[in-house]
């Protein structure tokens, strides 16, 4: 393929899977604090891509990096093949950002009706207040607010303009189980419009339920990229637990067998082939119990993927 | 699978524009209104002031005009400087330490209407203070003045709003949100005294005269004065000259302030 025609592609973010967004070769310092590290990310078309790291991995400054909101050290952020900071570009982004204070004197609905007549093409008031779920809150004012509602006014925010790309910085975080779920619902439905959508989250499950495609990063590098299932299996597939007599390195010299942790009296067992480990652990210890086969999840994966990376980090040491 | 979905090009009209500036300066004087401490104490506190000064105690005359009616051109101005002041600093102050400001960029807001609304809200509050002021005086202080001076004397207050609030954004981009209000109060305060707007600049000590010469309020307070009659040292063009120069230096190192937040954002 030329040059020429992988241009045309960027020019038109209306292609489904064409990146819209992207970060080439970023690398951002703050002082003398490496916050990304030659970070490479796109974002595609129609997609929900959850950037997934432990807190302090970087994961608000690529958000930042990608609004113009901070300045790249090196490398370049692109949005609709543009400059960030260019005002047309801004009609066709909503952020949702982590924020100290929002000022606690205006209503929802005020608060609502600002931010829609920044944008060319609202929502409906009745319709952005439908999709935060806040219409019972409406003539609330900020400051009276729970966390949780303060948290679904502003996701209201992202959304109220229709805008093409949305920037959700820990949308849940401080949300009890149902008001995570009814968020989830609202932002697939954002997916399913045709919506593309960046999330970030340490909350692994939420990458899981709703992810596309998920990247990795931990202290400012990107470590892991691809579905949530392609990252599940970059590990082993499957966690065996029990009590045993055994030792853990005689755990560890069976086949198959990749990470051996010791849990409060029981131990843990990654592996990729569960059925003969544990016809083996079986046969060695009659004793055994408290016998558990899972799925590794994401989780698993995760800590398994940001864990390797120390460790290589801490070996170049 | 190729899906076209809206025109890339999307722009808001000038209508659309016209209304957004319009909600931005609403929403920026709601929010203010209905912040009890500053609402409150901008306006309370100038009329507080009058009453107990201008209208228990007045009666008698400073120079050729009654002391009710000074009292108007001087605690007004004192009202202005209060209004302009916390409403821009505090506020400014604030959505820049704690993120807020941070959303309003991120968004397709212009960054003038931001400021735009901070500067009608600093003249919004002023409008009111001084509305009241004249209003307690012809009630209840025996001021009497042509309409078109009355006219005349809120319209020169309330203009002279805008030397600080944009002194109030100047200040504002270099305070953190906590320690603005105690800051702003150093400022405010001894600036209030030293211009002569508790104690008629003729009682003032001469040192205190000297200095008077050099602070933004007292041209203000000069330039309102002159209007209910009483006559000063200087032309009302001087008077206008240190305010025109004032707000331009203020803009100016404000405009060094937002250029160094988006440095620091931005860099």
């Amino acid at each position: 393929m030329s040059a020429a025609q992988t241009i045309s592609i960027a020019e038109q973010p209306e292609v489904k899977g064409a990146v819209v967004a992207s970060l080439r070769e970023v690398t951002k310092r703050y002082d003398d604090v490496c916050a990304l590290n030659n970070v490479n990310l796109s974002v595609r078309s129609g997609e929900l891509l959850a950037l997934l790291g432990p807190n302090g991995a970087g994961k608000t400054t690529a958000i930042k990096l990608l609004l113009g909101l901070a300045k790249p050290t090196s490398g370049t952020s692109r949005i609709f093949g543009g400059d960030p900071r260019d005002p047309a570009t801004r009609l066709r982004i909503g952020a949702m950002l982590q924020v100290a204070k929002v000022p606690e004197t205006l209503r929802v609905r005020e608060h609502i009706d600002l931010f829609s007549s920044y944008y060319a093409n609202p929502l409906l008031r009745k319709e952005t207040l439908a999709r935060g779920d806040i219409a019972d809150i409406q003539e609330r004012k900020f400051g009276d607010l729970s966390g949780g509602q303060k948290q679904r006014v502003l996701f209201a925010l992202a959304l109220c303009g229709d805008p093409d790309i949305i920037f959700l910085d820990e949308p849940t975080v401080g949300l009890d189980v149902e008001a995570r779920r009814i968020l989830w619902h609202e932002i697939r439905k954002l997916v399913a419009r045709g919506k593309t959508i960046l999330l970030t989250t340490h909350y692994l499950q939420e990458a899981d339920e709703l992810a596309d495609r998920v990247v990795v990063i931990n202290k400012g590098n990107v470590i892991a990229e691809g579905t949530p299932t392609e990252i599940k299996a970059r590990t082993a597939g499957r966690k065996i637990r029990c009590i045993t007599r055994l030792t853990s390195d005689a755990v560890r010299g069976l086949p198959s067998v990749v990470d051996v942790c010791q849990d409060r009296g029981a131990i843990e067992i990654q592996t990729s082939d569960a059925e003969s480990v544990v016809r083996a652990l079986l046969s060695l210890d009659a004793h055994l119990s408290g016998l558990e086969v899972t799925r590794a999840g994401l989780e698993d994966a995760f800590i398994a993927l940001t864990q390797e990376d120390n460790n290589v980090a801490g070996a170049r040491r | 699978m190729v899906t076209v979905s809206a025109t890339p090009d999307v722009r808001r009209s000038p209508n659309q524009t016209f209304v957004l500036y319009l909600k931005e300066m609403k929403y920026e004087f709601l929010k203010n209104l209905r912040i009890p401490r500053y609402s409150a104490s901008v306006i309370v506190l100038p009329l507080m002031f009058y009453v107990l000064f201008g209208l228990f105690m007045g009666r008698q005359t400073i120079g050729n005009t009654s002391t009710a009616a000074y009292l108007i051109a001087t605690y007004g101005t004192f009202g202005v400087l209060g209004a302009s002041l916390f409403g821009t600093a505090a506020s400014l102050a604030s959505e820049r330490g704690l993120g807020w400001i941070q959303v309003k960029k991120a968004s397709p807001m212009p960054p003038f209407a931001y400021f735009a609304a901070k500067f009608f809200m600093g003249m919004m509050f002023s409008f009111i203070v001084v509305s009241l002021l004249l209003v307690l005086g012809l009630a209840f202080g025996g001021v009497r003045m042509p309409f078109q001076n009355m006219v005349q004397l809120v319209g020169t207050l309330v203009a002279g709003s805008i030397p600080f609030c944009a002194m109030g954004l100047a200040v504002g981009y270099f305070m953190g949100p906590n320690s603005a209000p105690a800051v702003i109060n150093l400022i405010y305060l001894p600036m209030s005294f030293g211009s002569g707007l508790w104690v008629p600049f003729q009682f003032l000590p001469k040192v205190v005269k000297q200095i008077a010469l050099y602070l933004p309020p007292y041209h203000l307070a000069q330039l309102a004065l002159r209007v209910i009659g009483f006559d000063g040292n200087e032309t009302n063009w001087t008077h206008w000259k240190v305010l025109i120069g004032f707000t331009l230096l203020c803009l100016g190192v404000a405009r060094f302030g937002f250029q160094k937040d988006e440095e620091k954002m931005y860099g």
